[in-house]
This record gives structure tokens, sequence and C-alpha cells, in this order.
């Protein structure tokens, strides 16, 4: 059986940055990448905005990933295309498939670069008729932008999430005509430089507290039934009224992609739908690491490479045995937070925390505290779910942590 | 004269909030310089970066991505959208190349945002 020293799986802005960075360290790598093309999600993402952190400069997605591209060609990186990796084992070997054939490798180290996939009608069990035209944004994105294929003229758009405000923007250029988008939670879960770019820009209303509860259509779609939602996020009996549209996107939600990393028996957080990850992005498996959307949901790209650089690291530290700590500091929060990663530290180094909250905070105070001492105090003026919030602890403050690091919100 | 806008230049998405006393703007709130140069503009003449996709013809792929080589009108948004919309282009391209130059007479170049191989 073949031994590789590291393999990365997934080819995007995540599997990416990490190849090139162990490039850089001297680390022979081998790339599994699913697609017949490298750069992931990045190359359907058409519109501006990319790159602002990573290459200062305002980059499309097209652009960003051929940048990363480049870069990993110009290193002479091994990588193999339409290979999807079937089993990930224990024992760190991986079975994958491809037009050669079924393959089994022996890695040293392994870096999880899994991506996500979208939550589908399914997922969110939208009752009504089976009809044609109900789409996740993804696929309508990916039909439009790399086949050139636009799948409705009256589109309507279920979640505001940032995806869903591209797309609505994307179609309304296709000259399709998007006559809204609804959002269950009273406040959009989108960047709001989207909302204004996006929807207002386009006279596109956005519907509040809002959800669909019936998909109408015998054969295509015809129309949606629209009701909507109380505090608990039940439709409300009587609210319900009608829109004629022949086409439905779904943008409700991205899922890390983990199949393979549960069937390993790495342990998962199912806050983020990640595995659990402690400083060095290594999962319960010593020596396999995760990064990118694979291990929590991001919403700028810049820092899903940024965690690929940091895997890379990692990845040089297990392999060369540096600094080995046994130290396992449970990271926690109160009930403001969806999640904080890692989920465990040790007192080693500066460690960079990652947020999320709830619901949209004004003016109150993030507090960060081990058992009974606070060790920082930040005023927030704003916090959203839709923003990933990152924060540095030093090593001076890390040297006050006693057997927890708790996150906290007072007002 | 008061204004309160979000700026769009990156994803952090200051509040900004921009107040005219006769000649000057008194810009608060944006945490960078672009910021203010943003508003200003919004309030004055609202531009937008533009992109969509081209035909391509001689690759295995049939859309070449594109964008503004900086912020146009955002009253010439569906004008380049038109213009765009019959244009086809042969590979191979080079991201940066220009596939329409000078745009409504704007100064502004239409981009290839990626770069496409010739394809047999």
């Amino acid at each position: 059986m073949r031994h590789v020293k590291c393999v990365v799986i997934g080819g995007g802005s995540a599997g990416l940055a990490a190849a090139i960075q162990l490039k850089k360290y001297n680390i022979d790598c081998l790339l599994l990448e699913k697609e017949d093309v490298l750069g992931g999600i990045l190359n359907q993402c058409i519109h501006n905005g990319f790159g602002l952190t990573r290459f200062k400069e305002e980059l499309t997605g097209p652009s960003y990933a051929e940048r990363l591209v480049s870069e990993f060609h110009d290193l002479g990186i091994e990588f193999e295309l339409d290979s999807t990796v079937i089993k990930l084992n224990s024992d760190k070997s991986i079975e994958y498939i491809n037009p050669k054939g079924v393959h089994k490798i022996q890695a040293e180290s392994i870096v999880l670069a899994l991506g996500a996939r979208e939550r589908t009608r399914g997922n969110i069990m939208i009752p009504g008729d089976r009809s044609v035209g109900v789409w996740t944004a993804g696929s309508a994105q990916k039909y439009l932008n790399i086949d050139g294929y636009c799948v409705g003229k009256r589109v309507f758009i279920l979640g505001s999430g940032d995806i869903g405000l591209i797309m609505a923007r994307r179609m309304t250029i296709a000259k399709a005509k998007v006559v809204g988008v609804a959002e269950i939670m009273p406040y959009s879960n989108g960047l709001t430089r989207n909302l204004v770019q996006c929807l207002y820009d386009y006279d596109i209303p956005l519907y509040l507290s809002t959800t669909i509860t019936r998909i109408n259509g015998n054969g295509r779609v015809q129309s949606i039934e629209l009701s909507r939602v109380d505090e608990n996020l039940k439709p409300i009996s009587g609210t319900e009224f009608n829109i004629e549209v022949d086409t439905v996107l779904l943008s409700v939600g991205l899922i890390p992609d983990n199949i393979i990393t549960e069937n390993a028996g790495i342990e998962m957080d199912p806050r983020t739908k990640g595995p659990k990850i402690n400083q060095y992005y290594e999962t319960s498996i010593p020596g396999i690491f995760a990064c990118g959307n694979g291990l929590h949901i991001h919403d700028v790209v810049d820092f899903v490479s940024e965690e690929g650089d940091m895997v890379a690291k990692s990845v040089e530290r297990y392999l060369n045995q540096l600094g080995k700590s046994d130290l396992s500091i449970p990271v926690n929060s109160d009930s403001n937070f969806i999640y904080v990663l890692p989920q465990t530290i040790d007192k080693s180094q500066a460690v960079k925390l990652k947020f999320r909250v709830k619901r949209p905070l004004k003016n109150v105070k993030l507090v960060i505290r081990t058992k009974d001492e606070i060790i920082m105090t930040l005023p927030k003026t704003q916090l959203l779910p839709a923003e990933l919030e990152m924060i540095t602890l030093p090593l001076p403050l890390i040297d006050k942590i006693q057997d927890e690091v708790r996150l906290e919100i007072i007002a | 004269m008061k204004h309160e806008l979000t700026c769009i230049v990156c994803p952090r998405g200051c509040l900004i909030q921009l107040v005219k006393d006769e000649e000057h703007y008194i810009c608060t709130g944006n945490q960078c310089k672009r910021g203010e140069v943003y508003a200003i503009q919004e309030v004055t003449e609202p531009r937008r970066m533009f992109t969509t996709t081209v035909q391509i013809v001689g690759s295995k792929l049939s859309r070449c991505p594109v964008v503004s080589s900086s912020a146009i009108r955002k009253e010439d948004i569906f004008k380049i959208r038109d213009i765009l919309d019959g244009l086809v282009i042969h590979a191979p391209i080079q991201v940066n190349d220009i596939i329409v130059e000078n745009i409504l007479g704007t100064g502004i170049h239409i981009i290839a945002s990626r770069s496409i191989k010739k394809d047999a």
C-alpha cells in the first residue's frame, strides 16, 4: 500500500491553501478532489468581494480560486481529480474511487477540507406537490454560472442567507423576475452589504418572520403559499397568502459534509455539525485535522483559506512531534452562542476563538472567564448570527486559565 | 442633510452616518477610508461592481465569468447586461483579458475573471 506523509481531502479554498502551505514546509502531500476541477464552490461564485484579507484586493470567486490553483500548480503538488473518498479509517488509511479504479493509501496525517452541502426541501419538509422547479440556490447558481441555464422565470427565494441574496440579484441580471425572498427569522441571515446590493437595489421585497407553507403545481411549480410565523417559528393560521411563481430557490443553510468523518468514529460537535477540534484544528483522532466549511460554516472565504494555512502548520508540528501537550481545557459558552471553536485548548500559545451568536445582540459585553475569574471583557456594539466573530486570547491571558474557558454575554 | 447607510465595500458592513454642512461631508462610523469614499459616492452617484457570464466557444466550458474593471453607475447595470447578452467569445481566455473595452463609453472595461483553455 502506498504511503503518503499527508493527504488533503478536498481541493477548494481550504484544501488548496493547506496543500500550498504544506509544500512550503517541505511536506509532500497528495490532494484528492471529487470534482473534475480544482477550486471548489468558488468557481460558481462569479460575484466579487473575495480576497480582501488574503490578497488585499477584491476578486471574484473564480479569480480567487485561480490564484490558489496557480500557486498550487507552480509548486508541483500532486493531486487527483474525480476522486471521491469513500472511507476514512481511524488508522489513517484512506479508500477512494476514481475512473482508474478503487485505491487504498496509508497517510501519516490527514487534512479534512470537505466543504459543505446545502439543506434541501427534504431537510426542511415543505409540504405540497412534488413539482418541478424547486432547487437549492447553489444548484441554480451552478446551472446559471457554469452551464448558462437559468432555472426559472418567476422566482421566489426561501432563506435570506448570503447565497439566497446573491442569487436574487443574479437571477434578476439573468432576466428572471424575483418576486420575493422569505426569511423565517425576524432578521436577515445575510451580510448587510448583500441586502443592500442584492435586494434593495432591485426592489425585491424581503418577508421577515415568513415561510413557505405549501408548494402547489401539477408538473411544474405554479404557486406557493406563504405564512407568517410566531415567535416559536410556527406558521400562524389565517395569515396565509399565495404568490404565483414557477420556481422556488432554497437558501436554507449549509451543513458541513462529514459522512466520512463520522464513519471514521471522529467525535462530532452537534452545534457546528463538524468534528470537535483542539486549538491545532486536530480532531479526536491524532494526526487528522479539519478546516474550512467542513469544520464549520464560514461567511468569508479568506478565513476558510486561513484555516487551511493554520492546519498545515499543525500538520508540520504533528509530523515533527513538536511540543506535544496533553492538556485539554474545554471551551464552553452560555446560551447566547450557537458555537465556539475550538472546543478544547492547551496553554502553549495564543489562541484564536471563533464563535457565532444565536440572535442579533446590540451594545453588549463579551466576557471571557475561567472558573470565577474574568480574563477579558470586550464591549461589542453589534453581534449578528450571520457574522462569524473572531477574538484572539494572547499568551499572558492564556496563563490565567484554570480548568475551563467560558464565553458569556452580559448586557 | 443627513444620511445613514450601510457600507457595502467589504463584508464588514460598517454603519455610516454622513452629514453635509454646506460644502463638506462629515463621515462617521466607517472603519476605513474606503467607507467614506463609498458613502459620498452613494449619495451623489451610486455605483456597483458588475458581474455576469458571457458565452464562450472552443472550450468544454460554455460560460466565461466577467467583471467590470471598476464600479459602474447603477443605472447602467441593465444596459451593460444587454450588451453582454449577445456576445460570443473564443477560447483561450486569460484572467483579466479585456472582453469589452470602454463599455458604453464609461472608460470601464469588462474583463474575464478566470482563464479558460482551448479544448480540441
